[in-house]
């Protein structure tokens, strides 16, 4: 396969996770400002902004932090390059160059995808839940086509190779931004984390998991109430849980030895499968107390950064070789 | 059930008679439509244009920022073609695209034809498409044009004329297939009533002449884009898909050690076959247009040596020259000692001094259009302009005559078609597509495309026409 259609397929798939991830991100905030406890709710919806680093660009367009800015500047602002239609702009500029690696169900779906969602600004939406539910769907449509439609070849594995690199990422930093939120001492305090009978505790990390829709998976795997060394544990270490850091990182591991490779030595894509071969092991074989007693912000900041060399790896191997 | 508008006294229309009457290979279709209701009509049309939406059939037009992507307006209409023209057509296009490829042989080695005193040297080696880098390049099997998209049109007389032959990057095929599949989706009963020559095995022909055109064993081929950003973008997508091979743009694609290769994730591929929908002056930073970024540096020089196949070749511009053109029955004769099947309009060429002073006397009863122009700009169709903007066309053409050529106002043939106020006959022509590999091959078929507006004569998609299925009947 072309390095550049690689490229492109790859980023396809990551900024279509992305907006999809940006979703459930804007989601967990507004949960969370609409509670009564809330910590003032600013600090809710200011989250998204440093989650993805544009605080500044929002000030630079807006004075006041104002939950309706704050949504349209994440959500509909085309000239936020890091918003939600941005993303799926850019998904559907990635597959427009791809589009004959890629089935005509897959690019009708991301094409629509785009079409509806450029007249969005102009056009309003009826309320920002209905936006959320539409992205999501849209998402799923895309996937769904890919898993239905797609031969599995090099341009399949591109594909869930960029969706699972990009949501490992954006769990690592949603599951780092809320439990700053909900609970500031985390790092310090582990006792903070024993079980947790406040009622707010309990609406945040119900909201954390509903928007990354591992809600019934808590129940179904714990049986018991809600608490933050549970949801840590759920959303770093359990493989069963699709959008959780062992998951994704589970899936990058077996998909790499997919991708056609030269033999031995010449294999570019060799120091991409050890990365990721680490990732996935220490998070087998990883436990839940060590990742509290080292530090969560610290552990998660430590993955962020193991997850961008891998980033790295992946374009130096496949996307930039010759 | 539905008002056909008539044809103009006159005008020549491929389904009706001046006295409303229906042309026999029109009838089954008339009865058909007859039994449809207006709404049905209208609700399959609405249909089509959702589907042609969603599927991105579009066009992107220079320099229309708005509408960045168009559709190209599908009517739902067919232009239906009786088996006995087809043949006559078909042989025609054998007989024209041969002679065209004998063409460019020659003014690239011998000059045989300017020699014998029937073209001008000036008007071959003056020309700014000649090519002088090809001169005594030997291409295998001594082809140039591999794919040819020939302009017929018909006149008020009902006789078929070669409007002009692109031997460039001739674009189009693509909506002559989905065109195809559209009606098949909305009207499958029509199929039923009619044999309609299928038209869907375009691609595998097409690869089946590009893999013919390389002398490697099992040739690499692929498909060179400018981009996304171009008008055909889709097109160049659609064909490599169709045909499953790599669509690469130029950055895809490096010289090493005198041979083509492009970027994979594993490594360099050697590349055999291009198929560049690409213009000549873009092709190689180092041998023409030094800004271009949609080339290869060095693909000239590989290309000199062998090592790569051009479709179409460089240099054949030349060939579908405006100022070329009148020569085309003549190349006929002489090359292959026929006489030619196909008619060219006749041409004034206002580079020669008797033809300039009647254009410029007749110059509102006539086309007037610059030697290279193509896409329907920088020209004159003289009876459907103001007198001021005769008079000022008439200083541009005579300040540099030699760029413009006149034609007379051809009556168009019409087909009934869908409009605002109901069914009217707009004017149309027909580019079928002419694959020269080891033989010449073609589907029965091509792309039909009609001006919208009524009595315009200009069917270029980029003027606002549309398109139409065309259906050849199997005899």
């Amino acid at each position: 396969m072309l390095s550049r259609t690689a490229a492109q397929l790859y980023w396809m798939s990551r900024y279509l996770e992305r907006s999809e991830d940006l979703v459930r991100m804007l989601d967990v905030t507004h949960s969370l400002s609409l509670l009564p406890q809330s910590r003032g709710a600013m600090t809710e919806l200011a989250a998204p902004l440093a989650v993805t680093g544009t605080l500044e660009a929002y000030h630079a367009r807006h004075d006041k932090l104002e939950a309706d800015k704050l949504f349209n500047f994440m959500a509909l602002d085309l000239e936020n390059p890091s918003s939600v239609l941005s993303c799926l702009k850019q998904a559907r500029e990635n597959a427009h160059a791809v589009r004959g690696q890629i089935t005509a169900e897959m690019w009708e779906a991301i094409n629509s995808t785009w079409l509806e969602g450029r007249t969005l600004p102009k056009r309003g939406i009826p309320s920002v839940s209905s936006f959320f539910d539409w992205v999501k769907e849209r998402s799923h449509l895309f996937r769904g086509a890919t898993y239905g439609t797609l031969q599995r070849n090099d341009a399949y594995c591109f594909i869930r190779l960029g969706t699972f690199t990009e949501r490992a990422d954006n769990t690592a930093r949603l599951l780092d931004v809320k439990s700053q939120l909900i609970a500031p001492a985390v790092d310090t305090l582990m006792p903070v984390l024993a079980p947790s009978d406040s009622a707010p505790d309990f609406y945040a990390w119900s909201a954390l998991l509903r928007s990354l829709s591992a809600f019934e998976a808590y129940h179904a795997a714990y049986r018991d109430s809600l608490d933050g060394r549970r949801v840590t544990e759920l959303l770093i270490l359990r493989p069963d849980v699709p959008r959780s850091l062992r998951a994704c990182c589970d899936e990058i591991r077996a998909i790499l030895p997919q991708i056609e490779a030269r033999p031995g030595a010449a294999d570019a894509g060799r120091e991409v499968k050890q990365l990721a071969g680490r990732l996935a092991l220490r998070l087998e074989y990883g436990a839940v107390d060590e990742i509290l007693d080292a530090g969560l912000h610290g552990w998660l900041t430590g993955f962020l950064a193991e997850s961008a060399t891998l980033g790295d790896a992946i374009r130096r191997a496949y996307f930039e070789a010759n | 059930m539905h008002a056909l508008t008539l044809p103009a006294p006159g005008h020549f229309d491929e389904m009706l008679l001046a006295s409303g009457a229906i042309r026999p290979h029109y009838q089954a279709f008339a009865n058909w439509l007859h039994a449809q209701t207006p709404e049905h009509l209208a609700k399959k049309r609405a249909e089509a244009d959702l589907l042609f939406h969603k599927v991105g059939i579009t066009f992107a037009v220079y320099g229309d920022e708005a509408g960045a992507e168009r559709l190209i307006p599908f009517d739902t209409v067919p232009r239906i073609v009786p088996a006995e023209d087809w043949s006559m057509l078909e042989a025609g296009l054998r007989q024209r695209v041969t002679a065209l490829n004998r063409f460019l042989w020659d003014i690239y080695h011998g000059h045989e034809i300017v020699k014998a005193g029937l073209i001008p040297a000036e008007q071959v080696f003056a020309n700014a498409q000649y090519q002088p880098a090809m001169q005594g390049l030997d291409l295998p099997h001594g082809i140039y044009a591999h794919i040819t998209g020939v302009d017929l049109i018909r006149h008020s007389d009902g006789g078929y004329y070669v409007l002009e032959d692109n031997l460039r990057v001739p674009s189009g095929v693509s909506y002559m297939l989905e065109n195809r599949k559209m009606m098949m989706r909305l009207f499958p009963e029509l199929f039923a009533r009619y044999a309609v020559a299928p038209v869907a095995h375009y691609p595998t022909l097409l690869l089946n002449t590009l893999r013919h055109a390389s002398t490697a064993d099992n040739p690499n081929v692929v498909v060179l884009t400018p981009g996304p950003f171009n008008s055909a973008y889709f097109e160049h997508a659609f064909l490599a898909q169709q045909m499953g091979v790599e669509l690469v743009e130029g950055q895809d694609l490096f010289v090493k050690d005198e041979f083509l290769y492009m970027r994979t994730t594993v490594g360099p591929k050697r590349v055999d076959v291009i198929y560049r929908r690409i213009d000549d002056a873009f092709l190689d930073p180092l041998a023409f247009r030094a800004d271009s970024m949609l080339g290869v540096p060095g693909l000239l020089s590989v290309y000199k040596q062998g090592h790569v196949i051009l479709a179409n070749a460089i240099g054949t511009g030349v060939a579908d020259d405006k100022s070329i053109y009148p020569y085309v029955p003549d190349m006929i004769r002489f090359y292959l000692k026929e006489e030619p099947i196909l008619h060219n309009v006749p041409t004034w060429q206002c580079r020669k001094p008797a033809d300039l002073d009647h254009v410029l006397a007749h110059m509102a009863e006539l086309v007037v259009k610059e030697v290279h122009g193509a896409g329907g700009y920088g020209m004159l169709v003289g009876p459907a302009s103001t007198q001021a903007e005769v008079e000022d066309f008439k200083l541009r053409v005579q300040a540099n005559p030699s760029n413009y050529i006149a034609q007379p106002t051809l009556c168009l043939s019409s087909c009934p078609t869908f409009v605002e106020s109901g069914i009217a006959p707009r004017h149309l022509d027909l580019r079928p597509f002419v694959l020269t590999g080891r033989e010449i091959s073609m589907v029965a078929g091509g792309l039909t495309r009609v001006a919208l507006k009524q009595g315009s004569l200009v069917v270029n998609s980029s003027q606002g026409g549309g398109t139409k299925d065309t259906w050849i009947l199997e005899s």
